[in-house]
Order: C-alpha cells, then sequence, then structure tokens
C-alpha cells in the first residue's frame, strides 16, 4: 500500500528525526539550568549557566526549524500535488544544517566564548553575544545559505504545482523568517538601536511570521484528520493571520517601553499587543471547531490531540501569560524578572513544540511504513503528552508565584532587596521548577518510547476483530 | 455566514491589513530613530563605549544578567549598574571572580586587562545615562 501520495515527501522523516535528538539536549541543558538556579556552583566551571543557555536555546530554536523545515517538505508536495523540486538538495541541506548546528553546539562547550568569537572571525562583522544571537558569524552565514536554498526548493516546488492557501501561508511565514533574520547581522554600537533591531528577528519572528507557519501547519493537519472543507479551513486561516498580523506587528512595541526608545510606544506597544490573544482564541476555536466538525474519524487519535493541545496551549502560553505582563504599568514592574521567564516556557512549548509534535505525529507513522501507529504506541504518545503538558503547566506556575514574589521583594517594598538577596528567598520555587522539570523529562523518554512500543502479542492474537495494523 | 464572508475576501483582507501594519510600523521605526539622539548620552557613542560593548558581547554577559530588563534572569541588572555602585567596585569586583563560595552563583573569570576594565565602564556608564522612562523602578534593578 502505496502511503506517501509523493516519494519525495520522505526527505521530510530525517528532518524529524534530528529535531527529536535535539529536543532530548535541549531539555537536558534545560535540567543543568534548573539546576544551577538552586545549586549556584553546579558544574561550574566547566558548563557555566551563561553556556548552558545558550545550549539551551539555541538548540530550542535550531529544533524548531528542524520542524519547520520537515513539516514543509512534508505537506508541500501533498498540496502543491507534486514531486519536490529536489530532493537532493533537501538531504543535502539536511547534513549542512546538522553538522552546522553539533559544531556550533560543540564550539559554545568546547572553548571559552570570548575565544570562539576570535576564532571564528567575530571581529569582521560584530554580531556575536546578543541574546538567542550567539552563532558564530560562520554559523549564521549558514542559516543564510541554507534558508535561501530550502526556500528555493520549496519555492520551485509551489510554483511548478497546485497553489492552495496553506502553502501560499506557509512559504510566506518562511521568506518571512529569512528576510528577519538578516537583521542578525546588523549590530551597531549604539547599544538602543541594536536593541531595537534585535527584535525584527525575536519579536518578528515568534509573534509574527512563525505563527504563520504554524497557522499553516495546523490547517494542514486539521484538514487531513477532519476532513472537513477545505475552503472553510483556508477562510479560518486567513482571518487568524490577519489578527496575528495586524496585532503582532506593531505589538514589537511592548519591547520598546524601557530600552530608550520614546515614551509613546507604552501606548502603542500596549494596545495592539494586548489584542495579540485575540488570534491565539481563534485559534483554539478553530482547532475545536473543526475537530467538531469532522467528516471522518481519523485513526490517528495521537494527532488529533496533539492538534487540539497546540490550541488551547498556544492560547494560555502566548495569549494569556503574555497579556499578564504586556501592558506598560504592569511590565515597569515585571520587566526582565521571572515572570517573562514563564511566559517564555509555555509560550514556546505551547504554540512551536506542540505544533511540531503534532506534523510529527500525523506524518511520521506514513512516513515509517504505516498508516497509523499500533493502538499501544499511540496510548503511550498520549500518555507522553499530558505528563509534557501538564508538567509545563507546573513549570510556568511555578515561575509566575516566583516572579511575583521577586517583584514584590525587589521591585515594590519600600525597602527593596537586592537581585542575589531575593534569588535566595525564591529556592522554594525554584526546586519546585525544577522538579516539574523531571517530571517534563520522563514525559519526553515516554515519548521517545512510543516511538519503539508495539502491540502486545496477545492483542494481536486475540485480535481477530481489529482492523490489520498495515 | 459563509455566504456573505468568502475566502478571497478574507485573503485580501490578510494583505491589506498586513501592508497598512508594516508601513505604520516602518513610520514609527523612522520617527523613533530621529527621536533617539536626544535620549542617549552622545549620539555616536565614543570609541571607548564601542570596545566596551565589543567587550560585552564576546564574553556573553547576557547569558547571566539583564540589561535594561533584556538577557537572562539568572544575575543582577547592569543597565543601572553604574549608578548603583560606581565604577571602581565594578572594576574590583569583575576582578574579584569567581568567588567559590559554596552553592553560590559563581561568574568566570575574564583576565580583563585595565584598558579593557575601563572600556567596559564606559559601556555601563553609558547605558546608565539612556532615557529609560525611569525603569528601573529602583536602583536594585
Amino acid at each position: 500500500m502505496q502511503l506517501l501520495q509523493y516519494k519525495s515527501q520522505a526527505v521530510a522523516k530525517p528532518y524529524f528525526i534530528a529535531a527529536i535528538g535535539l529536543f532530548v539536549g535541549q531539555i537536558l541543558f534545560g535540567l543543568i539550568l534548573g539546576l544551577q538556579y538552586v545549586i549556584g556552583d553546579f558544574l561550574f566551571p566547566a558548563i557555566p549557566f551563561n553556556v548552558a543557555r545558550m545550549v539551551h536555546t539555541n538548540l530550542l530554536i535550531v529544533w524548531l526549524l528542524f520542524g519547520f523545515m520537515g513539516a514543509a517538505y512534508y505537506l508541500v508536495p501533498e498540496e502543491a500535488e507534486t514531486e519536490l523540486h529536489s530532493p537532493l538538495l533537501a538531504h543535502l541541506l539536511f547534513w549542512i544544517f546538522l553538522v552546522a548546528g553539533a559544531l556550533t553546539v560543540v564550539g559554545y562547550l568546547a572553548v571559552p566564548y570570548a575565544k570562539l568569537a576570535e576564532m571564528t572571525g567575530n571581529e569582521l562583522l560584530e554580531t556575536m553575544g546578543r541574546e538567542f544571537l550567539e552563532q558564530p558569524l560562520p554559523t549564521k552565514l549558514g542559516i543564510v545559505v541554507v534558508a535561501l536554498a530550502f526556500l528555493y526548493n520549496i519555492g520551485m516546488t509551489i510554483l511548478k504545482g497546485r497553489k492552495t492557501a496553506i502553502s501560499i501561508i506557509l512559504l510566506t511565514g518562511l521568506v518571512g523568517l529569512a528576510v528577519l533574520f538578516l537583521f542578525a547581522f546588523y549590530n551597531p554600537s549604539n547599544l538602543v538601536k541594536d536593541k531595537y533591531f534585535w527584535w525584527w528577528v525575536v519579536h518578528l519572528w515568534v509573534e509574527g511570521v512563525w505563527e504563520l507557519i504554524l497557522g499553516a501547519i495546523l490547517g494542514f493537519v486539521l484538514l487531513k484528520i477532519t476532513g472537513v472543507d477545505r475552503e472553510v479551513i483556508e477562510k479560518w486561516l486567513y482571518v487568524i493571520i490577519t489578527l496575528t498580523l495586524v496585532t503582532g506587528i506593531i505589538g514589537t512595541g511592548h519591547h520598546y517601553y524601557w530600552i530608550g526608545t520614546p515614551g509613546y510606544w507604552q501606548w502603542w506597544g500596549g494596545v495592539f499587543s494586548a489584542l495579540e490573544p485575540v488570534p491565539f482564541f481563534a485559534m483554539t476555536v478553530f482547532c475545536f471547531n473543526m475537530v467538531n466538525r469532522r467528516r471522518r474519524q481519523h485513526p490517528n487519535k495521537a494527532a488529533t490531540l496533539w492538534a487540539l493541545g497546540t490550541g488551547v496551549m498556544a492560547f494560555l502560553g502566548a495569549g494569556v501569560w503574555g497579556f499578564l505582563h504586556t501592558l506598560a504599568p504592569v511590565n515597569y514592574y515585571t520587566h526582565g524578572t521571572q515572570i517573562t521567564a514563564a511566559h517564555g516556557h509555555m509560550a514556546f512549548y505551547g504554540a512551536y513544540v506542540m505544533v511540531v509534535l503534532t506534523i510529527i505525529s500525523y506524518a511520521m507513522p506514513m512516513l515509517r511504513g504505516r498508516e497509523v501507529n499500533p493502538e499501544r504506541s499511540q496510548v503511550l504518545e498520549m500518555w507522553s503528552f499530558w505528563l509534557m503538558t501538564v508538567s509545563m503547566v507546573f513549570i510556568t506556575l511555578f515561575l509566575t508565584a516566583a516572579g511575583i514574589l521577586q517583584v514584590w521583594l525587589q521591585r515594590i517594598i519600600p525597602n527593596p532587596q537586592s537581585f542575589m538577596a531575593v534569588q535566595d528567598q525564591l529556592a522554594m520555587f525554584y526546586w519546585m521548577r525544577w522538579l516539574a522539570g523531571v517530571v517534563f523529562f520522563a514525559g519526553l523518554a515516554v515519548y521517545l518510547y512510543s516511538f519503539f512500543a508495539k502491540d502486545k502479542p496477545q492483542t494481536v492474537e486475540a485480535g481477530a476483530t481489529q482492523p490489520a495494523a498495515t | 455566514m459563509s455566504a456573505f464572508f468568502t475566502k478571497s475576501m478574507a485573503r485580501n483582507i490578510f494583505y491589506g491589513g498586513t501592508l497598512f501594519s508594516v508601513l505604520l510600523f516602518l513610520a514609527l521605526t523612522f520617527h523613533t530613530t530621529w527621536q533617539l539622539p536626544g535620549r542617549i548620552p552622545t549620539e555616536t557613542p565614543s570609541q571607548e563605549v564601542a570596545r566596551g560593548k565589543a567587550l560585552w558581547e564576546t564574553r556573553n554577559c547576557i547569558g547571566c544578567h539583564t540589561l535594561l530588563g533584556e538577557g537572562a534572569y539568572f544575575a543582577p541588572e547592569l543597565g543601572n549598574v553604574y549608578k548603583r555602585r560606581g565604577p571602581d567596585f565594578i572594576k574590583i569586583w569583575i576582578k574579584a571572580q569567581p568567588t567559590h563560595v559554596p552553592g553560590r552563583r559563581q561568574m568566570p573569570q575574564f583576565n580583563f586587562s585595565d584598558q579593557q576594565l575601563d572600556d567596559l565602564v564606559a559601556f555601563l556608564k553609558w547605558t546608565s545615562e539612556i532615557n529609560t522612562e525611569k525603569w528601573p523602578p529602583n536602583i536594585e534593578g
């Protein structure tokens, strides 16, 4: 039985495997960081906090990009109804990106950062040492090359085939991702300008073009598992991404309150970013609405769960937890505290981690030559969904509690205390956050195991009433 | 509703709304850039400040500290550290790292020269004089 409609969709498989592998690395470093919050000298000087954090955040970005690329390679041929322009190029780019990513992480861990900067020619064009954009110059240039070649491959495929709203929205998001990354090369010595345009990469990625990619992937999976009319799904998608960009672009202003930019941003940023939960809420309604109106009972229950989970958790993490501290009078007190960390964790998990796991859950069985995973494998995958999602909710709640206490002790009471004096008093919350992190890791282990779980033999034997698992 | 509101209408609203937002954002960006010189200590940061910023970046200070509230939340805010501690304390502190106090958060030793310490302090001084709309709420950052 031919499971993939187009042979070239198979190039998505290594991308998804690499994504999951790097995800594991990201979480391991997260656990190191969580411990360093309470045992300050843990692994010092071998892995200082800043190094572990770089690895944690950079691995996150890289594995999500692997996920996005895998998603594009999987869904674009099916949407365009044609084979991928060049499967060979896709394979080549996979190895280039993986090796570049691995070398970068090795570089972070093996040599002091200043030495790495020296070795990689940072003085030619100073781009390193800014949060999330820590990559050495050769890595940044590599990202540009990979992105351009990837866009060429995807773009040519869409050009020669059917042009659906889903693939056009995906392509728009991916082009935006590549273009905005170019601001990573702009680093003026004027710190305010540096920060201003740094956000053009960071905010306009995660609260802008990435949401287009998210919407397109989610729309594709919902289309497949619900069988709802394409017209309906694509109309919803346009409404969602309109709300996203209309609120999110000017919403960048919520980062321009206290960095030296004019005070009017408190109004522009506040009003527009306060509306940023609206597109996320629309996405939640969209997911449930489509699943409720489904015209078929898709046997991949795990994928349906991930899709619904994305709708809910993206709204909670990005929407609600973002709104909590987005208004200037609130942000004046919460800016740069654990409140930001709480929001960051649930937003990234709820929106981007979950959508990548959604498409993996939907596509991976077919990439592995089966229509859906066996029952037991799906049950385990759904267990991992709940373990990871619930523990992420607790990570967020504990960090929020820590953040509220931090704001109170350091910024509100009449005799404010110093940063470190306050941190010492937050230890209990940091310990609880770390335990929740351990549960998250356990959930991830169950997730990995679910790929290899088979139905128990007796189930199969007794399964004359069950459909054959081919 | 579907009869009145079609997919192509939704698509056109998307293109129109996005274009409008981009243009408005660019206009605000233009205005902000124009206003900036009045909000920073010196319009063009001196060589010293620029070198200090490069040191700040190549030592990945942002991986633990915040600067004007942005960065990691592991170590104190440094946007106003010049006002909180003064230049001499900053230099002595950096030279004394790591403290090796068991269980305490540790900062690496960077082996800066006196010139580099001066540059770094110049950068932190410049940063502390940016008009940040009275943020942070108090000197503790």
